[in-house]
């Protein structure tokens, strides 16, 4: 008995010594980026020390007290909630038509559907800036510059996964229960109100989570396709670095503010990352 | 009562989307590839040149380093991420108080935005101020500046691809670890098996699909990497990849007509790649399970 004790305590031990060893494995940056933002630019000279002596909330206020950076982060929530919303309506839509309907030509479209998101985006980004600065024009108006084509552009990478995501959920509402509101006297609208909406809830809300997130985080698009008015935040946190150089602290500051959502969304919807990862070809 | 049109009319608001905003700015890639197109050359507009871009292509030595660099990272961050991955996941097979919030914590860094994640790194390695430099410095002597040493910077590259994927290869494991029946195992012991046994011939093949799908995934990723090696190191030497090199000839260059030829390479080989490994998945997986 005693033995069999020991070798238990001695496994909680080992497991919990790895688990921790991990845990700061994953939280040093952080701590270090946290840490970077806590301090004046004179004291980030000294010799590194993950300890922080002092609470020193000048970058965090001098970031928050700039006005283009309230608009960066305006822009980045409009864009992200914006593209969220179309996103779970237009997949919602698209998905039950595919799962209901005989469509010529279904499986290709799933198909075509993931193609839109292997491509580098790098290929891209002519032929959009392109059609952002000279296709799409009305009078003196493009695309260009604003947080309309952000949105509509982040549906290209957004969508594919959504319907892959909702495909398996939607599928897995019995297709009786469309017929019985339909013989109720329902009308599409009714069926996917009454019917659809509150089956597929948890679906639709993981949809939503995921896409803001990846619309939040995205850089390359909003980079190079935006100068002034609908810049997001990541852009800021880009542009930190190699326009203003050296201001650490503020750099610091603001990446921490980014991070804020992702550990939110960490908390609330982590059984759903894999699935939203992997096109829901990995199910937890 | 389900008429075909209701649902071209439902799918129709995703497909124009995606055509206008995916489709059509292939097509025109595909277009202006076989152009020569610079801004700022002697004549205006474009000039069909035939495969001329491909040519240039082949013996682009910055080109060729390009993909010889992103392969390598690749290669390089993923094998590390499934070994370590693997690994992590068998560890969170068993149960202990506390298992959720350790899960939690490591999922962490898989939502963080790319260019968050390179900002992090940068602030860690930054020379003057950032305490990697400083330790290596003092307890091995090394000298560390990634703007300077090329392997330097795709090492760190490749360490920051790894704390911020590992996370998401644990958990595509741990779901097919979790899917595995427990019969054929306890089976294999009872025949003598020894650990390694029945890891290479039960787990492994049960394993083999969802193995593949993070793989596949992961590649596609890794090929992508752009925002934070970006971050990291401001497309320094060593950390040129094929996306970065895009967008210095479309961008500060603009030579139009040759970053679409690029692209389209690019694009066809990420596609071969995907093929190839979509091949791995489906067919040989049924041979064997048949």
């Amino acid at each position: 008995m005693r033995i069999g004790l020991r070798q238990r305590i001695a496994r909680y031990l080992t497991t919990y010594g790895f688990w921790v060893f991990m845990t700061l494995l994953t939280l040093i940056p952080i701590w270090w980026m946290f840490a970077v933002s806590m301090r004046s630019r004179v004291e980030l000279f000294a010799r590194p020390n993950l300890a922080i002596s002092r609470i020193f909330l000048e970058n965090y206020s001098n970031v928050l007290g700039d006005s283009s950076f309230q608009r960066y982060m305006s822009n980045s929530l409009l864009i992200s909630s914006a593209n969220a919303v179309l996103v779970m309506v237009l997949a919602l839509l698209a998905t039950y038509a595919l799962s209901r309907y005989k469509l010529v030509g279904k499986d290709n479209i799933f198909f075509w559907l993931i193609t839109n998101r292997m491509a580098p985006p790098a290929a891209f980004l002519l032929p959009l800036f392109l059609m952002f600065t000279r296709s799409f024009r009305i009078g003196d108006w493009t695309l260009f510059d604003t947080q309309l084509g952000l949105i509509l552009l982040y549906c290209v990478f957004n969508l594919p996964f959504a319907i892959w995501l909702l495909k398996g959920v939607i599928d897995g509402i019995p297709i009786e229960l469309d017929d019985a509101a339909m013989i109720d006297g329902a009308g599409l609208f009714g069926v996917l109100r009454h019917v659809i909406v509150p089956l597929a809830a948890p679906g639709l809300a993981v949809t939503a989570i995921l896409s803001w997130i990846f619309a939040w985080n995205e850089y390359l698009f909003a980079a190079n396709l935006t100068s002034v008015q609908a810049r997001t935040i990541t852009t800021a946190l880009a542009e930190f670095v190699t326009v203003t150089g050296t201001n650490w602290g503020e750099l610091a500051a603001m990446s921490m503010l980014t991070l804020i959502p992702s550990a939110v969304i960490v908390v609330f919807a982590q059984r759903y990352i894999v699935m939203g990862l992997t096109f829901g070809a990995v199910k937890e | 009562m389900r008429n075909p049109r209701t649902g071209w009319l439902l799918l129709s608001p995703t497909l124009i989307i995606l055509i206008v905003f995916g489709f059509l700015p292939f097509l025109y890639v595909l277009f202006v590839g076989f152009h020569e197109w610079n801004i700022f050359a002697a004549q205006d507009g474009m000039r069909y040149n035939g495969l001329d871009n491909f040519r240039r292509l082949v013996f682009d030595v910055d080109f060729l380093n390009s993909v010889g660099l992103t392969a390598k990272f690749a290669l390089f961050a993923i094998a590390s991420e499934v070994v370590l991955g693997f690994f992590l996941a068998q560890m969170l097979t068993r149960n202990f108080p506390g298992k959720s919030l350790f899960r939690i914590i490591h999922t962490f860094p898989l939502m963080v935005a790319p260019i968050a994640v390179g900002a992090i790194w940068r602030l860690l390695v930054i020379p003057g101020f950032g305490p990697v430099p400083f330790l290596l410095d003092r307890w091995f002597d090394i000298e560390y500046l990634i703007g300077t040493y090329p392997d330097q910077a795709l090492l760190t590259s490749v360490i920051m691809d790894v704390w911020h994927w590992t996370p998401f290869v644990t958990l595509t494991m741990l779901a097919g670890l979790s899917s595995i029946p427990k019969e054929p195992v306890e089976q294999a012991k009872v025949d003598g098996a020894n650990r390694f046994q029945v890891f290479w011939y039960v787990t492994l093949p049960f394993l083999r699909p969802v193995l593949l799908t993070t793989i596949f995934i992961r590649i596609m990723d890794a090929i992508r990497t752009v925002d934070e090696v970006w971050m990291l190191a401001g497309g320094g030497p060593g950390t040129r990849f094929t996306g970065i090199y895009i967008w210095r000839v479309v961008f500060p260059r603009t030579d139009y007509g040759y970053g679409s030829s690029i692209s389209i390479i690019t694009l066809y080989l990420t596609i071969v790649l995907c093929w190839l490994l979509f091949i791995g998945i489906s067919g040989q997986g049924k041979d064997e399970v048949e």
